[in-house]
């Protein structure tokens, strides 16, 4: 637990000293920025047909998560976000530090776990061919449901799993609701840095994109991406996105905290902020991103924004007309090479960005439409952005630290 | 008047709303007068068959029904009754213009058995596949169920209904989201981000499903011959706990808008504290650790000594472990003052409300500060000579109230603690 401040003294400035990103590019920051700058997209376009999505790229766990026993005990998201925390806190020199990791604050966005869908299916058949007598789920259930399954389908039970496995146990918070879920932990972990109440924070989400039970509920409100992929900027005729697969993790922490421990910034977490538009009107989600936009801090010319956006309207569309009013930003949606992996995708979104501070350039386009388009000189600022496919906006500004 | 901020110089947040909704009723009276008089609010479940089940009660709202119905609609309705009462009691705002931000304890979400099977029937074949209900959910006939089972729609409802101000946040640190709720409000206020929070925690989750994987963990009690008394915390006989509903909203304010627009105070939060448990997912450290170290950054954070705590609404779910693992961390802060302070467990009555416990006993230890008045802990006829706590036995005792300490510790190591006073230091 931080020191309470003195009232009034000036905010903490927050650096980001950790990436762990694993996704369905592969995992680590070489293996991403390659991948990026030769514009690579994995997608399966046969397993779920005609649903796209984008396949974890295959690693091996033990390197993160040694104990065979921890593996068996979660699900793939759990494991996916478990592996890419422990890169997070190893890319910012404190795995296995049990005196940080022991204070570590940790605000973690999540969904829900995986359902044992033979399981469901065999159920409903039964109902579909008469078994249903008023006992017949229960039966079903007490006999068929896996103990442990619960556990890895609990929200909050991937921060616990990251408790167990890396160590970190200051706090463990566990935000839900979708895209903005982990916005608002990146806005609330800031916050508390900035204000004194926290040192370091591990930020961050997972989300397993190759799931039939969440192809169904995405079904119910007709987002997939159906028959063919194409770029996010592409999908006006055939709007949607395809679930993606990925876990993306930040150590943030106080600039005197990182200093007095000599850890190296990638780019420093200026601002993060959110609301929520009705979405009753057209044009809402226009005016709630010029909102934040406008409470950012100074944003200078000609910058970089690296949005989340999903390819499901009408809220891209409404973010194009955004993004229309800022020419000469040159714009990158994650969407396009990683999908949508809800929770994952603002914390990618600021993964890639302060990656792309660290290595003085951001990434090629990948966006056949132009509204992409190139940046020639290093990235002193990249606003990150994302409009949740049904409620919640938000926006980060990462900075390069001169 | 006292200063507007703390010891350590962080504004001073105060409650100026309070509603509550469990298994004993609607209400802060309703539930008052039930609480004290030892009532209980288990029964055996009708909601639902209960043939073949290992446990067959719970603390289930049935006073309240939704249409069309799912747990999340029940969470939703619940947490809009609770919140109705703290807003009205509070005064605060104008009708639909709440000025703050919404914490909200909900329990994660996800498509029913009712809506799973209409689906599945939808499909109009036997021997259904995944691909055949894939090719039958878009269309938009089912886009209902998707906005009600994205898990931001409790908050998204709420935050629509009451005005509350900028991104509404949904949160589960399981057994302890009704606390953790507390706290994001009373760090918001602290930090000068806003003067006002408001806090709820809502759990309506008691279907089948939720009850046979709880059950599947052995962690309820399977007393169902007699329901009201199943529940038996620090009990030498207790074997679990049981599922329970209810809601719990407090309107937070900084102590200084509070009094400038001469509202009401109910209460203090003097602190809040939390540390993880890294050893298991279902277990806590043998140790006690996380639990020891809890209680004691909450005692930090108010700036308290162990001896100004005059009471603790306990976790006490009554399961074996939980009672056993709360004594023993406790009486390692407390010493030889353990004995002195009245222990007791809401949850011998209103059963485990799960992601809204934090918070409705967080309201039941400022009633508590208010009547001076000490609920019981009932169903204890066999104490567990292991276990040395005074847990106010199966009667209310009046007693002299100033400071009250309220514990949650949750599955997945979420421990979370608050201390609640009358008056600011």
């Amino acid at each position: 637990m931080a020191e309470p401040k003195p009232p009034n003294s000036p905010p903490e400035e927050v650096w980001i000293t950790g990436i762990g990103i694993a996704t369905s590019l592969g995992e680590g920051l070489d293996a991403h920025w390659d991948a990026l700058n030769a514009r690579r997209v994995n997608v399966d376009e046969a397993r779920f047909a005609p649903y796209i999505v984008h396949p974890w790229a295959p690693i091996k766990l033990d390197a993160q998560i040694p104990k065979k026993g921890d593996q068996r005990q979660m699900e793939a998201w759990q494991r996916i976000g478990t592996y890419a925390a422990g890169l997070a806190l190893d890319s910012a020199g404190v795995k296995g530090n049990q005196e940080i990791l022991g204070r570590m604050d940790m605000i973690i966005a999540a969904g829900g776990g995986e359902r044992d869908v033979p399981v469901d299916l065999a159920i409903l058949n039964g109902y579909v061919k008469g078994n249903s007598s008023p006992v017949f789920l229960n039966e079903r259930l007490m006999n068929d449901l896996r103990p442990t399954l619960f556990l890895a389908q609990l929200s909050n039970l991937l921060a616990g799993n990251i408790a167990i496995v890396h160590g970190v146990s200051g706090s463990s918070r566990t935000f839900m609701g979708e895209e903005t879920a982990s916005i608002d932990a990146a806005r609330i972990a800031m916050a508390r840095i900035a204000s004194g109440q926290s040192d370091i924070a591990l930020i961050g989400a997972a989300h397993n994109g190759e799931r039939s039970d969440l192809l169904i509920l995405y079904e119910f409100g007709d987002f997939n991406l159906k028959d063919k992929f194409a770029p996010v900027w592409a999908r006006t005729e055939n709007s949607g996105f395809a679930l993606g697969s990925a876990g993306a993790f930040l150590v943030i922490e106080s600039r005197a905290h990182a200093e007095a421990r000599g850890a190296k910034p990638y780019a420093r977490l200026t601002n993060v902020v959110s609301d929520r538009a009705q979405r009753k009107q057209a044009g809402e989600v226009t005016k709630s991103l010029e909102g934040l936009w406008s409470r950012l801090g100074r944003l200078e010319d000609n910058g970089a924004l690296i949005t989340g956006a999903t390819g499901v309207d009408p809220v891209t569309s409404e973010e194009k007309a955004f993004l229309s009013q800022h020419p000469g930003y040159a714009v990158r949606a994650t969407g396009t090479m990683f999908g949508h992996t809800l929770e994952t995708q603002f914390p990618l979104g600021l993964a890639l960005a302060a990656l792309s501070i660290s290595r003085g350039k951001l990434f090629p386009p990948n966006d056949p439409t132009g509204l992409e388009v190139e940046m020639s000189g290093p990235p002193t600022q990249i606003v990150v952005a994302g409009a949740g496919h049904w409620r919640g906006e938000g926006m980060a500004l990462v900075e390069a630290i001169k | 008047m006292a200063a507007s901020r703390d010891k350590f110089g962080r504004p001073i947040v105060v409650v100026t709303g309070m509603g509550i909704v469990t298994s004993l009723g609607a209400g802060k009276k309703d539930n008052w007068a039930k609480l004290t008089a030892g009532e209980s609010g288990i029964r055996t479940i009708t909601r639902f068959p209960i043939d073949g089940l290992k446990t067959t009660m719970a603390g289930t709202i049935d006073f309240v029904t939704v249409e069309p119905s799912s747990s999340t609609a029940l969470t939703e309705k619940l947490a809009d009754m609770a919140t109705e009462e703290a807003v009205a009691q509070s005064g605060i705002g104008g009708k639909g213009d709440f000025p703050g931000p919404l914490f909200l304890a909900v329990a994660p979400v996800e498509v029913e058995w009712p809506q799973r099977i209409e689906v599945g029937r939808a499909v109009g074949k036997t021997d259904i596949t995944i691909d055949d209900v894939l090719r039958i959910s878009g269309g938009g006939r089912f886009a209902q169920y998707h906005h009600r089972f994205m898990f931001g729609s409790v908050a998204g409802y709420l935050a629509e209904t009451y005005g509350t101000k900028g991104s509404p946040i949904s949160l589960s640190t399981a057994c302890a989201s009704g606390a953790t709720a507390i706290q994001l409000g009373v760090e918001a206020i602290r930090r000068g981000e806003t003067d006002a929070a408001l806090c709820v925690a809502t759990d309506g989750s008691v279907n089948l499903e939720a009850l046979v994987r709880f059950s599947l963990l052995s962690a309820l009690s399977t007393q169902n011959d007699t329901p009201q008394a199943a529940s038996k915390p620090f009990s030498k006989n207790r074997d679990g706990f049981v599922m329970a509903e209810g809601a719990g909203a407090l309107v937070l304010e900084s102590y200084e808008a509070a009094t400038a627009r001469g509202a009401q105070i109910l209460g203090v939060l003097a602190g809040c504290g939390e540390l993880t448990d890294s050893f298991h997912r279902t277990r806590s450290s043998p140790d006690g650790k996380p639990i020891i170290g809890c209680v004691r950054n909450v005692l930090a954070d108010a700036g308290m000594t162990p001896e100004q705590i005059d009471y603790i609404n306990a976790h006490g779910t009554a399961t074996p472990e939980n009672d056993k693992m709360e004594y023993l961390s406790i009486s390692a802060v407390f010493g030889e003052h353990t004995s002195k302070i009245p222990v007791s467990s809401n949850k011998s009555m209103v059963g485990h409300t799960i992601s809204a416990a934090g918070a409705v006993e967080a309201i039941f230890s400022l009633l508590t500060l208010e009547h001076q008045r000490i609920p019981p802990t009932i169903n204890y006829e066999i104490p567990d000579p292991a276990i040395l706590f005074d847990v106010v036995p199966n009667k209310a005792r009046d007693a002299r109230v100033t400071a009250v300490m309220s514990n949650s510790f949750g599955f997945g190591g979420q421990n979370a603690s608050l201390v609640l006073t009358r008056e600011p230091a």
